[in-house]
């Protein structure tokens, strides 16, 4: 079954929503957001704290998502969740799937806003044995905001950057302990402020200049070791590893269409790209404001 | 139909308990399974069967072509691969018939390639073809320079190791077989078997314990043979990689030993592996940075833009390698015990086999199978990629939505699989098990999008 809309959205995260959102407002007819999970928001879903939205009105997370999708709503958007975009039924064709059943949606422009995620440890490289309380940061605030899931009681964050002290603060938040955050730069890659409060207010130490060289324990998570740039080697005993940032896109889509992805644009005429996909990590409202300009982008004649 | 995973274990004697639930004590299993007058069990010291050697192979169905000709293991591996491939057809578990180059890199091996098609000859196997630099290019564009020639052997496959072992559990327990989990042989005596759970009485025992059989061998009084693991780290790359190659691209053994292969997989990603490093230890399945640094060379040499792809996974297994050249299958009826020792890195493929010769031996040795019926056919959900996913089938989702209600994004696994996987004859008792059986979690973001939700689902279930 072949359906036609005017323009069809993949990912309702604040890039996808805020494009939509615009697109409607400014008459570009029927405007269809697709997201596959549940619920609309995409990652600002599971970021439990503030830091978004405007100076003026801040929001947590799950506010600013229930915003965007609000706002793409009563622009005329239509958002519909628990439907995968799965790939190209031609140039400005996508096979979807959901519930329903299986759908082509052709459109006169397409917006890939499919976001980013954080490399996981595999593809990191990172030796050892395989147990249990390996993480991500966006696996880990889905297990605790979302679920209220418990994590492990002793946990190690991988990384120092913004979004590794969110982890940290999720950790803490389901009850456990932070043993240490560990980058392999050479001081904490967050404001000051951020690191020091973390490092002195909550005794978090923070090893700067070393690499996780292997996970440790059988079943579950029993320590890592790491690795400091002299080459001495120390054991953090834990049972929770979050690895985190390290973005890389969300591009299964993308690929499958042989596209490159540019700011706004990809190599295909009527095909746009906005929001992590095309720079993974940026914040939550540059995604945003890249919507706003794809949406400028698909309206000029 | 019983599956224990705790609790006290039935005090009735049984007439066979084999050891170990790995693809070949699940097989064996199964084969007993045809006999209705036989009580039959299998305990497993996990929580799960095949999380042993079985979960950590390089998933190929060999033909046996390069085996020892002459040997038990050639024998078995020859028709294991036959058996294994019509039980996979009428089952439902995946294998591509892709084929397989031995792909030549120098003069000595280029030389070796001859050799190789008769070795392949005397295993009774005639399809070999020796492929010339411009056709082997031609079949695989992807390959990086300097290979010289090729060794073609069509009727390797790659096979789906989990569901395999899977199948031949389910199989064994719906038809009467009981299966008892995290219930460890600690002690083995004489028609009884001490473990972490209290005795078992029985008649036989079939020693099927992997990496463990000759410990279990030598409270028997046995000193035939020590196991020495030799483990092989494996890395899995991206599906984005699967275009880049067609066949198993295996290496030519020589003298200096042997190399690693690139092989797809049933999944669509592509395996890179194995290393093969002795250890003493039994439970080494690490992987190692300098294991994945010399694959990553070695592999860079064979597919150079296999390097460029995300790498999805890296795990590691071990062989239950021995101080022979062949499999140590031995009944000893004085003790109505046999051990099935040596099943080293191809028991995979020759498990179908192995079964049948192991029940083979027990009559004469003292065993009465009775009588003998065929099993019922056991349809496994499809993990593979040749083959329509449930997301795939309109039908199924019309008749049931929650086949179009996707879970884990990157495997495409719909909450129906999962929830039939969570409620099937023996389900999975942790996220790794449910992820053998569904792909749950394991795609290219290792749970970062639905590893919560996946999580929420096995707990709603268990409880
Ligand atoms: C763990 C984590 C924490 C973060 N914390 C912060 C923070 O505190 N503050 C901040 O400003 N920024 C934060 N960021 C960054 C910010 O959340 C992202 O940059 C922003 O969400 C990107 O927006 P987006 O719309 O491009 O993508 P996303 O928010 O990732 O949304 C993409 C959406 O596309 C959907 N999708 C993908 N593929 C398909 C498909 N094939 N079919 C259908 N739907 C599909 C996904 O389900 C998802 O909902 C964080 C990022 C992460 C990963
Ligand atoms: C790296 C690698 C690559 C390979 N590639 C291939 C391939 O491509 N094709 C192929 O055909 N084969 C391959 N193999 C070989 C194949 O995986 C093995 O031969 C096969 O899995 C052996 O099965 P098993 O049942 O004997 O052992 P296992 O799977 O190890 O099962 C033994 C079981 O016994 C249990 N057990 C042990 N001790 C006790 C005890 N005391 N009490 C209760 N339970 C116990 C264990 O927990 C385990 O589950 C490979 C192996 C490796 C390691």
């Amino acid at each position: 079954m072949t359906r036609q809309v005017d323009v069809l959205v993949v990912g309702a995260g604040p890039a996808g929503l805020t494009a939509a959102a615009r697109l409607a407002a400014s008459g570009a007819g029927r405007v269809e957001v697709l997201d596959r999970e549940q619920q609309a928001g995409g990652v600002p879903r599971h970021c439990a704290h503030g830091g978004f939205g405007s100076w003026r009105r801040p929001l947590t997370g799950p506010a600013y998502a229930r915003r965007l999708v609000e706002t793409a709503l009563s622009a005329g958007a239509v958002v519909r969740t628990g439907v995968t975009a799965l790939d190209w039924a031609g140039p400005l064709a996508l096979h979807t799937v959901g519930p329903g059943g299986p759908e082509t949606i052709e459109a006169r422009a397409i917006v890939l806003a499919t976001g980013a995620r954080e490399r996981p440890r595999a593809a990191r490289l990172v030796p050892g044995t395989r147990p249990a309380g390996v993480y991500t940061t966006g696996e880990l605030q889905q297990a605790v905001h979302l679920f209220g899931q418990r994590i492990g009681t002793r946990a190690v964050i991988v990384g120092a950057e913004p979004v590794s002290y969110r982890a940290a603060d999720t950790v803490r938040a389901s009850g456990a302990e932070v043993v240490a955050l560990v980058t392999e730069a050479e001081r904490a890659q967050a404001s000051l402020v951020r690191a020091q409060d973390a490092r002195l207010r909550r005794r978090v130490p923070l090893l700067t200049g070393a690499t996780v060289a292997e996970l440790l324990g059988h079943g579950r998570l029993s320590g890592i070791r790491v690795r400091r740039r002299d080459g001495r080697t120390a054991e953090l005993a834990c049972d929770t590893v979050v690895f985190t940032g390290d973005f890389v896109p969300e591009n299964e889509l993308a690929r499958r269409g042989g596209l490159t992805v540019d700011a706004g644009t990809t190599s295909r005429p009527g095909v746009f790209a906005a929001g992590g996909l095309t720079r993974p990590g940026e914040s939550a409202a540059r995604a945003a404001r890249a919507g706003v300009q794809v949406a400028a982008a698909v309206m000029r004649p | 139909m019983t599956v224990t995973t705790h609790g006290p274990l039935p005090d009735t004697p049984y007439d066979v308990i084999v050891i170990g639930a790995g693809v070949v004590g699940s097989a064996i299993a199964r084969a007993l399974a045809r006999h209705p007058r036989l009580r039959t069990a299998v305990v497993e010291a996990q929580d799960d069967m095949g999380q042993g050697s079985s979960k950590a192979n390089t998933a190929i169905l060999h033909t046996g072509f390069d085996a020892v000709p002459g040997s038990l293991e050639a024998r078995l591996v020859r028709e294991g691969s036959r058996q294994l491939a019509d039980y996979a057809a009428e089952s439902g578990i995946p294998v591509e018939p892709v084929g397989a180059l031995l792909v030549a890199w120098d003069e000595e091996q280029r030389a070796a390639l001859p050799r190789l098609a008769e070795k392949a000859e005397r295993n009774d196997y005639k399809e070999t073809r020796l492929l010339e630099a411009a056709e082997l290019y031609d079949r695989e564009p992807h390959l990086g320079p300097g290979a010289l020639g090729a060794l073609h052997v069509p009727g390797e496959s790659i096979i789906c190791p989990w569901t395999t072992t899977v199948a031949y559990a389910t199989q064994a327990v719906r038809h009467g077989v009981d299966l008892h989990l995290n219930c460890r042989v600690e002690k083995l005596s004489q028609g009884l078997l001490s473990t972490n759970r209290g005795a078992l009485h029985t008649r036989w025992i079939i020693n099927a314990a992997g990496l463990h059989t000759d410990t279990l061998d030598r409270d028997l009084g046995h000193d035939d043979f020590t196991v020495t693991p030799r483990r092989g780290q494996l890395i899995v790359f991206d599906k984005f990689a699967r275009a880049l190659v067609r066949h198993i691209l295996l290496p030519v053994p020589t003298a200096l030993g042997k190399g690693v292969l690139v092989a797809p997989t049933v999944y669509g990603n592509v395996l890179l592996g194995p290393t093969a490093e002795d250890l003493d230890d039994k439970r080494a399945t690490q992987s190692t940075a300098d294991g994945l640094t010399r694959l990553r060379e070695q592999g860079r040499r064979i597919l150079p833009e296999l390097l460029d792809e995300e790498v999805t996974a890296v795990y590691a297994g071990l062989r239950a390698a021995t101080e022979y050249d062949d499999y140590r299958i031995t009944a000893h009826p004085e003790q109505a015990y046999l051990t099935v020792g040596g099943i080293r890195s191809t028991g995979l493929t020759a498990s179908l086999a192995i079964a049948e010769y192991v029940i083979g031996q027990l009559p004469a040795n003292g065993l009465e199978l009775g009588p003998s019926r065929e099993l019922e056919r056991v349809r496994m959900p499809n993990l593979g990629e040749a083959s329509p996913r449930p997301y795939q089938r309109p039908d199924l989702i019309a008749a049931d939505p929650d086949y179009g209600t996707l879970v884990c994004h990157c495997e495409r696994v719909s909450r129906g699989e999962i929830r039939d996987a969570l409620a099937s004859a023996i389900p999975p008792g942790s996220l790794d098990g449910l992820r053998r059986r569904t792909r749950a979690r394991g795609g290219r973001c290792q749970g970062f999008y639905c590893g919560a939700a996946v999580r929420q689902l096995f707990e709603e279930a268990r409880g």
